[in-house]
């Protein structure tokens, strides 16, 4: 792998950067590996890149039905942040965060991590309130987390209405200012590199239709590209978990639907941090190409189509000009939706699964993106030492049968919370 | 868009109807008597399928009826509508 830096960005200038290597090769399969991950979008590559590099797995193949990161890596709205208050997500997502702050680094690639924080609204006081309480677990759980007056959400976002007769009226806001964004595809090419540099097979172009199993545990899986033997295989196919794991037999806690967002033509910088309002259903950054990117809420019903309807989009256009009333004469450029696996507690699936050697990796609902690194470096260390770290110890298909769900949102058994 | 077929009020917009969910779960007969695992299997488990799924929606805007739609998740195609209380015409598939 040639090492990425300013002498190879020099070097290759003056040969007219034609002569860059491959960032990964294209191998054909193998006949087996000790570890087929089903997903090559950002959580599989992850998983892979730590399998080889933290636990020594190396004789690993990826399988991509599609391209890399084609699915829900490409279609998210880049907002990383670790901002929650039950004590099994905020360590998960913290260890995501911790890993995010030395990424770029550790791949030696810029994945364009940006802290320019992330701040939620609060609209009302018991909402600023129920703020404060998130902000004090978030601090005893050692994340950081800052509770703004309506004079500092006003000075931090001068274009947010602020005023008295707005319709949302901004009552203060809980800032993390170590949240951020960061570059979603870079994030996919980067862990790819690293994991194709450490001897994993990226086979692209492969579908997987089947789960050969013998006796009760996995031999392997059936491709377009033929069969794949394999002694564990791991599942991280975001919006199409439920499909992939029925061919081992299995029905899970999830429902398919579609989120959407939406992005506005660029325009100079004018938001240099993540908005959310819970209250008006919305949440904008600005990227660094200057677009206004935004979305909102599912469209509601079941659906594996990457495709949503008007209704939201308006929904959410709404939103956001209530918000930023200096928005209004932005044209929206392009609008697309991503399947997101939603659990009946809007928590994730990290664990083993009844089947040997069968591991899960979904249903993030509509927040895997920002779980990337954490996500796989939990489930390499799960698939590698065959039972769960601390970390993702709580995320079992069981919880839901034990009383032991994880409802951040305290919503109960519905699939639409986050 | 969605246009649904309210079978009281004829084909109306997405907007004027709320979704139910999954139509085709059945709440255990005797609560009592039914065990963990299947109360578990009723409260979470689905099968959401790709293809045609038979789900419920109320007509909130309109007559406030709920009724049933079996719809196909890879295309949004609506194949049936009717009342809530009865089969669907045609089969699921």
């Amino acid at each position: 792998m040639t090492r990425y830096s300013i002498f190879s960005l020099v070097r290759n200038g003056f040969g007219g950067h034609r002569d860059w290597p491959e960032a990964w090769r294209s191998p054909d399969p193998k006949p087996e590996y000790d570890v087929v991950i089903i997903g090559g979008g950002g959580h599989g590559l992850a998983t892979a890149y730590y399998l080889a590099k933290e636990h020594g797995v190396a004789n690993v193949a990826v399988v991509e039905k599609d391209w890399l990161g084609g699915g829900n890596t490409g279609r998210n709205t880049t907002i990383v942040r670790s901002n929650y208050m039950i004590a099994s997500n905020a360590h998960l997502y913290e260890k995501s965060m911790k890993l995010w702050e030395g990424l770029s680094q550790d791949l030696n690639y810029n994945v364009m991590f940006s802290q320019r924080g992330v701040l939620n609204l609060a609209h009302s006081d018991p909402q600023l309130d129920a703020f404060a309480r998130r902000g004090n677990s978030m601090r005893l759980n050692g994340i950081d987390a800052e509770l703004l007056d309506r004079d500092q959400v006003e000075a931090m976002v001068p274009l947010l209405d602020c005023s008295d007769d707005a319709r949302y009226p901004v009552m203060g806001g809980l800032l993390q200012r170590r949240g951020g964004t960061a570059r979603h595809d870079a994030v996919a090419w980067g862990y790819a590199r690293g994991a194709d540099s450490r001897g994993v097979d990226i086979i692209q172009q492969c579908e997987v239709t089947g789960i050969r199993r013998d006796g009760g545990r996995v031999t392997g899986v059936e491709t377009s590209r033929g069969f794949i033997g394999a002694k564990k295989i791991g599942i991280a196919v975001a919006g199409h978990t439920g499909h992939v794991a029925a061919m081992a037999g299995l029905r899970l806690p999830i429902e398919s639907h579609v989120l959407q967002a939406m992005v506005s033509e660029p325009v100079k910088p004018v938001l240099d941090t993540v908005v959310t309002s819970g209250a008006a259903h919305c949440y904008i950054s600005q990227t660094d190409k200057g677009d206004l990117v935004f979305g909102g809420d599912l469209d509601g019903w079941n659906t594996y189509a990457q495709r949503g309807n008007f209704p939201i989009i308006e929904h959410v256009t709404a939103a956001v000009l209530t918000l930023f009333p200096a928005f209004s004469r932005l044209r929206l450029m392009r609008a697309w939706g991503g399947v997101v696996d939603m659990t009946m507690d809007g928590s994730p699936i990290i664990a083993k699964l009844p089947v040997e050697g069968l591991f899960l990796n979904g249903g993030w609902c509509y927040g895997g993106f920002k779980a990337t690194p954490g996500s796989g470096w939990v489930f390499a260390h799960t698939i590698a030492q065959n039972r769960p770290h601390d970390l993702n110890a709580a995320f079992t298909l069981e919880r839901f049968g034990q009383g032991r769900t994880i409802d951040e949102k305290g919503a109960g058994p519905v699939p639409g919370a986050h | 868009m969605h246009l649904i077929k309210c079978p009281w009020c004829g084909e109306r917009a997405e907007m004027e109807f709320t979704y139910g969910g999954d139509g085709t779960l059945t709440r255990p007969a005797d609560p009592e008597a039914a065990s963990d695992a299947e109360w578990t299997d009723y409260v979470y488990f689905r099968d959401n399928p790709r293809g045609p799924h038979e789900e419920l929606w109320q007509h909130a805007s309109g007559c406030r009826r709920w009724i049933k739609v079996r719809r196909n998740t890879l295309t949004h195609e609506i194949l049936a509508t009717g009342p809530a209380d009865r089969p669907l015409e045609g089969n699921a598939s």
